[in-house]
């Protein structure tokens, strides 16, 4: 590691010492902010986003981009708590959910891969679809009549040694993809297929197989993010996720991920949702409107990225 | 009374992070002077011209344009002094015209309106590429035109700029032979116009032919300058690598053995009816024009090419090749022609370049050994001598001839029984090549059997054990390593029965 300068790890570290100023300027603002009770919130928060911008990291690292993720999520969100109002056991109804996701990421990836469809119009038509499917399939009307289930409820409401739910799962599966990414074959081979697919193919790299996998990987944890607001809300909205994959894009991007492919890493993306998850939460506290606070999240996106911009040239 | 130089440079230093990479460098152009500047990559070469066009800043030195003292802060204050640089990737945009990449940036347009005045811009880039004596039509568009074509616009583009001092990067890299005897005439039409040119290359036939006066850096040094005229081929080599380089290919002693593979009625839309065999330890080589079809035919045994009909067989079995995976478990590796674009993954290190094909037997089930990783990389490192300050470094950053090392490294890593070498020394420094070669006659010795394609005729004639001369997409001729001659190469290549 000897030959990274100081300027590479600036860059590295940047998305950190951005949330650090945002929290330390949200602390002498609201000092409530910095209470573990409400900072747990937060990451509770976080998670759903958190789960769709891990998979968007997988997306864009092999040069790509994911618009259907928010529909994914609300499409396997309302399977989930339709299959369970009608009976089924709550944990085979969560395997359906993330499997249902996987089928929806999968034909993504068979599309762009085989189909050869830029990955932009590709999502950009299965994110109506995928939400034309959950308007049809829920009727328009929030799913309901299943919370009788304790441990469905869970999922998205319970704490474990004061730690909700959703937080542990969203570590449990940040610290897999971080192995995946860094540590296996898949992971290398996401980077080399962002970096140069010519060269990938060139290499015996099977770039198709690796691109399915890739979007099949996105849409499991889209749905898996579907569930646990699910499970957290009580119902399943058919408007669920709504422009969540902007969000998700945004973590990305706040976490220093190139959208050229090849270059990023998923840490980052942490720090970008967290981010996106402090504002939100700090601007609350600070009773700034709704409207305002678009405003303000746009505004430090593109600060983020100009000042990335600056390090970098 | 000596001559005022075009430009001067006088004590140049440069540093990047503590490692010095000029080092009190002197040069000097005159106007209407060809003035070779060469070394091996990694010599200063590249930095000394961004010093010179001010996309670098220098640390010592000065610089005098015309005896005036500059300071270049951007490309464009070295641009408005009337240095223009022509580098080895062509600026141009595909689907613009001629005439609109021409002028980029400075449209003519009607007084102060923004409409564009076509006329006369057409009219102009005709003058221009015909004081080049090119007949290129302004309104094609530029994706039509070869790459020699392309060069031409922008030289045009360079005379536009009222340049008066043109660097030229490895200019003739993706010519054919046909485009290079224009390019030599526009050159030495623009030296009798006065016109100053560096002119840095790989090839030393070219410096002979079309320069004036060399300069030679070596590790960031000024090692001197000569005339042409009076310095002798063997000065030259030495100047360059500060020793005796011997003799540049190897000796050929490799038994050659049985047929390895063999390949029949090979057809597509750009080849016909190839059919030829390559022998255990065999450097097979393939000559023929740029455009004959050479790199085609060796994509398609890769299987990154259809083909329409034809059989391969490798050891007496039939193999079906229809993907690159198809062959690479066949044992075939290919290093192709373009290093950047299908060789290497610039985002990468070193390190993870080497083992693009070979990653799953570096692992353990499907995750990465470290340490077998590691290892197999050191080894490689070694085994070809890559100059990295360690296999972490990004493989962007390496040298020309280093790249090529990588490239080729890493279809070791498959253990290959054929080994397809397209271009392999293109944009390579002579100490560089000089290890390819040694690498590719240590691999056949070890039974390994090379196709390589290669448009240097010396190359061809020093390394193979037997001649493919493709012309238009057929094998136009056969020759033994005895039998091989420039002439006869060019014979067949050029369509001679």
């Amino acid at each position: 590691m000897k030959d990274k300068s100081i300027g590479y790890i600036l860059q590295r570290l940047g998305p950190l010492l951005g949330l650090l100023v945002i929290v330390i300027a949200l602390t002498i603002m609201s000092p409530q902010f910095i209470s573990i009770d409400n900072l747990l919130t937060v990451l509770r928060q976080v998670t759903i986003i958190a789960l769709l911008a891990f998979g968007m990291t997988f997306v864009i690292l092999t040069g790509g981009i994911d618009l259907s993720v928010g529909s994914t999520l609300a499409l396997a969100g309302a399977l989930t708590a339709g299959f369970m109002a009608s009976g089924m056991d709550p944990i085979l109804a969560v395997l359906l959910g993330v499997l249902a996701g996987a089928i929806m990421g999968a034909f993504n990836g068979v599309i762009i891969a085989k189909g050869k469809v830029a990955p932009f119009i590709a999502t950009l038509a299965t994110m109506t679809i995928f939400r034309g499917l959950t308007l049809v399939y829920t009727d328009g009307r929030p799913v309901t009549g299943f919370t009788d289930s304790e441990a469905f409820d869970l999922i998205g409401r319970g704490y474990l040694f004061g730690i909700p739910i959703p937080v542990i799962i969203m570590f449990v599966i940040f610290f897999i993809l971080l192995f995946i990414l860094k540590k296996t074959v898949f992971g290398r081979h996401v980077y080399a297929l962002g970096g140069n697919e010519e060269a990938s193919i060139l290499s015996g790299i099977k770039v198709n197989r690796v691109k399915i996998w890739v979007y099949l990987l996105t849409g499991a944890l889209s749905a898996l993010a579907g569930i646990i607001l699910t499970s957290r809300l009580g119902s399943a909205s058919p408007n669920a996720g709504f422009t969540y994959e902007l969000d998700a894009i945004a973590a990305v991007v706040l976490g220093g991920t190139s959208l050229s492919g090849g270059r990023g890493w998923i840490f980052g993306t942490l720090v970008g949702a967290l981010i996106i998850g402090v504002l939100n939460n700090g601007l609350n506290l600070l009773g700034v409107s709704s409207n305002y606070q678009q405003i303000v999240k746009g505004g430090v996106i593109l600060l983020a990225v100009l000042l990335d911009r600056q390090k970098s040239s | 009374m000596s001559q005022q130089p075009l430009i001067e440079m006088k004590g140049i230093s440069k540093s990047f992070a503590g490692n010095k990479v000029l080092n009190e460098v002197d040069f000097e152009v005159l106007a209407g002077e060809v003035h070779a500047l060469l070394g091996e990559n990694g010599a200063g070469k590249s930095t000394l011209m961004k010093i010179l066009t001010g996309i670098y800043e220098r640390d010592e030195g000065e610089v005098f344009v015309k005896g005036e003292p500059v300071h270049f802060q951007h490309a464009k204050d070295s641009e408005e002094k009337g240095i223009a640089v022509i580098h080895q990737e062509l600026n141009v945009i595909p689907y613009l015209t001629v005439m609109e990449n021409m002028f980029l940036g400075r449209e003519i347009k009607y007084g102060k309106t923004g409409f564009l005045n076509t006329k006369k811009m057409v009219e102009k880039t005709k003058d221009y590429l015909g004081q080049l004596g090119v007949e290129i039509d302004p309104m094609a568009t530029a994706k039509e035109l070869s790459v020699g074509q392309q060069q031409m616009v922008e030289i045009a583009k360079a005379l536009s700029l009222d340049a008066e001092l043109i660097v030229m990067d490895e200019p003739t890299a993706a010519l054919t032979d046909r485009e290079i005897d224009r390019l030599f005439k526009v050159i030495k039409n623009l030296r009798d116009q006065g016109v100053g040119i560096i002119y840095i290359s790989h090839r030393m036939e070219e410096i002979f032919e079309i320069c004036d006066r060399i300069s030679v850096l070596r590790d960031g040094d000024y090692i001197g300058t000569e005339h042409v005229e009076t310095v002798e081929y063997d000065e030259i080599i030495r100047m360059l690598v500060g020793r005796q380089l011997g003799t540049l290919f190897p000796e050929r002693n490799t038994e050659v053995g049985q047929v390895k593979m063999k390949v029949e009625g090979l057809s597509s839309d750009v080849f016909n009816n190839i059919s030829f065999e390559l022998k255990e330890g065999e450097i097979l080589g393939v000559a023929g024009l740029m455009g004959a079809g050479r790199s085609e035919i060796m994509q398609a045994l890769f299987g990154y090419r259809d083909i329409d009909e034809g059989k391969i067989y490798i050891d007496g079995k039939e193999i079906k090749i229809k993907k690159p995976v198809d062959a690479i478990n066949a044992g075939i590796g290919f290093v192709t022609e373009d290093r950047k674009e299908e060789g290497l993954v610039l985002t990468m290190s070193v390190r993870e370049n080497f083992t693009l094909t070979n990653l799953k037997d570096v692992s353990n089930q499907s995750i990465v050994s470290n340490e077998k990783e590691g290892k197999f990389v050191n080894d490689m490192i070694d085994r070809f001598n890559v100059k990295a300050s360690s296999m972490e470094q990004e493989v962007k950053s390496l040298s020309g001839g280093n790249q090529q090392k990588v490239v080729i490294g890493k279809w070791l890593g498959i253990n290959p029984k054929i080994l397809i070498l397209d271009e392999p020394t293109r944009g390579v420094d002579v100490g560089a090549k000089k290890e390819i070669y040694q690498i590719m006659n240590e691999l056949t010795e070890q039974g390994v059997s090379i196709i390589m394609i290669s448009s240097e005729l010396p190359e061809v004639l020093g390394m193979s054990d037997r001649i493919l001369v493709i012309h238009e997409g057929q094998i136009g001729s056969e020759l033994s390593r005895e039998e091989a001659d420039q002439e006869n190469i060019m014979f067949a290549a050029t369509g001679g029965e």
